[in-house]
């Protein structure tokens, strides 16, 4: 019997699956897996890579407005900076953040399936996000695009000598892996979800994939058009955005925020899901209005899709227009608020406890809640004319994408990891990471609220005087927050041969993806379970647990015809 | 330092009632949802002795409307309120004093009625409206005035409007806020609000006063406008006398205001409105005339108004 043998053991009973980890240890085995398990685990490794190169020129640029005048590196080196950063957090980080990475470990698992609807497709969306990274990163080598993430033409189309096409073209390749990865998702979702599981069943992290993935699939396309329409422009002059023939520069930003709005529900949708099932395990409680969440996760995806004109309410577009944008993005603050009242509500009467993944969870409510309510702010018309392409807006988004989507990764991540690698960390470390990344996170982006407010435009390489105090608050920040980014690849690494073995539901949650062993067999259960009771059982409905250990009710009953997998 | 930027136009101060309204709103969700979070985490902590009683699920459905409820709401409430702020302001007054602005990779030019120039500064009376028209000679830019809480892309191929009523003398940031390059943080400039005495006196003192309508005259003819536009040409062009401020039929079925931002499109790209009737014969003036000239067209044509009504 070998040690992978004895990892993935079984029920009694049941022959001894292998770990899905010990299922081969050659390069080959890894690059040509179709396992869903093994293919998160090639993503994780992408995203920690390229979460470092966007972090280290973020930290290089707050280094650089310490001082009010540009003295570190020159304008056009922090030019790139800043278009780098984005790109690279954006496409390479925060979209295949959780669903390609976590949501790609757990879906097949949470749904009591074998693997993925398409496993080989699954396996060239990967190939796609390394070859689009992969030509992102040329165009760093080569010498970097200095456009912004956003692209805005004539300045990328007719203006900017830097290497916009590559840059673009990586972009674009990575955006098919988005599509296979959503159109992979929804077909799971549909049709390998296991005896039992109908969808009111369905954990809120499976529903909110199920949300993203749409998103996925009908928004990327509008990148991909967008995209492609200053590349043509670059390489055959097209004059598509060039007034002085008839084109219009303003299409592009119309097509660009149809995906790019959409894009940010992409980034925040599938941690709403992770901090659903971190919350409820933590607290011991059902989750409060499950139909409720379900619902405003489906009304957010599909509002998503009306709300991309409040980008531009300076652009130049008709009053009428900015009203109408303005009211839809009022509208879409309803389903929004809805969430974080239910998790708040899920909390009462509750048994918690405050492991790591609990204090990420808690700390991402009230991020979110800050940097959704700030939203309202910039839905305002005349409000947002005043803050728009300031500090305000740079704090605004990273409040939702760096205080809400990476918390949740990170809550996701200490959460699954003992499944993932059959291993616990340092709980001690864990929460000393999870205490500095929301202090230094506050502390680095707070003092952009005010410096917007004051009226600091972004992306500016030297400022006046009067900003300085709150840019060096910020950097400050930012050397906290750095270093608590670097904590967890420490102590979870350690974990790797100096953790105690997890056991397979070491947080005695409710999903499907706890009654496997961990890290799971190959094929994810040695037979597959069956569903006959709601998500987050935790106790028994309708009744409050007075003792925690009442709070273990079991979700799951195994099914005991071991030929049954249909 | 860290303090509030400087209040100077009529619209500055309800924006800043405005803001401090969501402020204090968005303080008290951020308070309201720290308390349930932090007051649950530690009354319900596990081992504590709270009594965990049945939530009955009537009554978390009626808590779950009541806070629905309360959000739709309340978000509408902004919505008008932000709203309402925005008509108040959208349209600028009919005797605002009017500028050109022109930006370009790195800089601001200015262009007052009077034709007098300036470039890298904005200089404008106290306590009377300015509307600014504004082009861009090459890429996006936006003209961006802290102090009065406003901020306007200036876009090549249009030509977009910004106005506002100063309240106070002194100089304030202009600043470039949509990313057009290098020089990008470089691209700034001062707005000096004078009282109006002081500033009739710097635009007295200031070279090429005086001529803009003059010029446009001159250029009327000298530029071949003339030839087509006068009503005896044998050219079939639309008759530019009174056409200021008119309603004008498009071929595309669209029916415009011949305003200055209309007027200035037309001569620049004469190819994009085209007036009902009319074939697209006009050619492009864009390469031949800087925005000085285009501006003293447009000057001139306004007073062709005057003289007809």
């Amino acid at each position: 019997m070998t040690l992978e043998a004895e990892a993935g053991r079984g029920r009694p009973g049941q022959t001894l699956p292998r770990s899905y980890l010990g299922a081969g240890h050659s390069v080959r085995s890894w690059l040509l897996t179709t396992d869903h398990k093994r293919i998160a685990l090639l993503y994780l490794g992408t995203i920690t890579v390229f979460f470092l190169i966007g972090g280290s020129a973020a930290t290089l640029m707050r280094l650089e407005l310490v001082t009010p005048p540009g003295e570190l590196v020159s304008a056009d080196t922090y030019n790139r900076l800043f278009t780098l950063h984005g790109v690279i957090m954006v496409w390479f980080f925060l979209v295949p953040a959780v669903p390609a990475t976590l949501g790609n470990f757990v879906l097949p698992l949470a749904i009591g399936a074998r693997d993925v609807a398409f496993p080989r497709l699954n396996l060239l969306s990967w190939y796609l996000t390394i070859a689009g990274g992969v030509l992102v990163l040329a165009s760093l080598l080569l010498g970097g695009v200095d456009t912004g993430w956003t692209f805005y033409t004539p300045y990328s189309s007719l203006y900017s000598n830097s290497y916009v096409t590559l840059a673009a073209m990586g972009v674009f390749v990575n955006g098919f892996g988005s599509i296979a990865t959503g159109i992979n998702f929804l077909v799971t979702i549909h049709t390998q979800r296991t005896r039992g599981l109908t969808w009111m069943r369905l954990p809120l992290f499976v529903w909110s994939l199920y949300a993203v993935s749409i998103v996925m699939v009908l928004a990327t396309p509008a990148l991909a058009v967008a995209l492609l329409m200053v590349v043509v422009e670059r390489l055959f002059d097209l004059g598509l955005f060039d007034p002085a023939r008839g084109g219009d520069p303003i299409l592009f930003q119309h097509i660009f925020w149809f995906y790019s709005h959409p894009a940010v529900y992409i980034m925040i949708l599938p941690g709403f899901g992770v901090i659903s099932e971190v919350l409820t395990c933590f607290a011991r409680r059902r989750i409060f209005g499950y139909e409720a969440m379900v619902f405003a996760m489906l009304a957010i995806a599909i509002f998503g899709f009306f709300v991309w004109g409040h980008h531009m309410f300076v652009s130049g577009q008709s009053y009428y227009a900015n009203l109408i944008f303005s009211f839809l993005s009022f509208a879409i603050a309803v389903p929004s608020a809805i969430k974080v009242f239910n998790w708040s509500g899920t909390l009462y009467g509750g048994h918690i406890t405050f492991e790591a993944s609990m204090l990420y969870a808690l700390g991402f409510i009230g991020l979110f809640t800050l940097g959704g309510l700030t939203g309202l702010f910039v839905a305002s018309v005349p409000i947002d004319v005043h803050v728009t392409d300031t500090y305000f807006i740079v704090a605004h988004f990273h409040y939702i994408m760096v205080g809400g989507m990476v918390t949740a990764f990170f809550a996701g991540l200490h959460f699954w990891w003992p499944k993932i690698t059959g291993r616990l960390y340092s709980e001690s470390f864990a929460r000393l990471a999870a205490l500095l990344m929301f202090v230094g996170f506050n502390f680095t982006f707070f003092p952009q609220f005010i410096l917007g407010w004051m009226g600091m435009p972004r992306r500016y390489w030297s400022y006046p005087d009067d900003f300085q105090v709150l840019n060096v608050a910020s950097s400050l920040g930012a050397v906290i927050l750095a270093a608590a980014y670097l904590l967890p690849p420490v102590y979870l690494g350690l974990s790797l041969w100096r953790g105690k073995p997890a056991g397979d539901n070491p947080w005695d949650a409710t999903g499907l993806e706890w009654t496997t062993s961990s890290p799971p067999p190959r094929e994810n259960f040695a037979v597959l379970p069956v569903v006959d009771t709601e998500p987050y059982a935790y106790h028994a409905d309708r009744v409050e647990p007075h003792r925690r250990g009442d709070a273990s009710h079991r979700a799951v009953s195994q099914s005991s015809d071991p030929g049954d997998d249909a | 330092m860290i303090a509030p930027p400087d209040a100077a136009s009529v619209s500055a101060d309800s924006f800043d009632l405005m803001f401090l309204v969501m402020v204090v709103f968005s303080g008290f969700i951020v308070l309201l949802v720290a308390t349930l979070v932090i007051v649950f985490s530690i009354r319900f902590r596990s081992g504590s002795r709270a009594n965990r009683h049945e939530v009955r699920r009537l009554v978390s459905r009626e808590v779950e409307i009541a806070w629905t409820a309360a959000t739709a709401f309340g978000a509408m409430f902004f919505f008008w309120f932000a709203s309402a702020h925005f008509l108040r302001h959208a349209a600028a007054p009919v005797d605002a004093m009017e500028v050109h602005v022109e930006a370009k990779q790195w800089m601001w030019k200015a262009t007052h009625e009077s034709g007098a120039r300036e470039l890298g500064s904005l200089h404008v009376p106290l306590g009377r409206a300015t509307i600014l028209y504004m082009n861009s000679q090459d890429v996006i830019h936006s003209f961006f005035v802290p102090a009065f809480r406003l901020k306007q892309d200036v876009v090549p191929g249009m030509t977009t409007t910004m106005w506002f009523t100063p309240t106070r003398t002194g100089s304030f940031h202009l600043f470039c806020a949509e990313y057009c390059g290098t020089g990008h943080s470089t691209m700034l400039g001062e707005i000096v609000v004078m009282d109006e005495a002081a500033f009739a006196a710097w635009l007295e003192a200031r070279p090429g006063s005086g001529s803009l309508v003059d010029a446009g005259r001159v250029l009327f003819t000298e530029a071949g406008c003339a030839s087509c536009h006068d009503p005896a040409s044998a050219v079939h062009a639309p008759d530019l006398r009174g056409i200021y401020g008119r309603p004008v039929p498009l071929a595309d079925g669209r029916i415009v205001t011949a305003d200055a931002a209309y007027l200035q499109d037309s001569i620049l790209q004469p190819d994009r409105d085209v007036v009902a009737g009319f074939d697209p014969i006009m050619p492009n003036f864009s390469g031949l005339l800087d925005e000085d000239e285009v501006a003293g067209l447009v000057a001139w044509l306004r007073t062709l108004e005057r003289d007809d009504g």
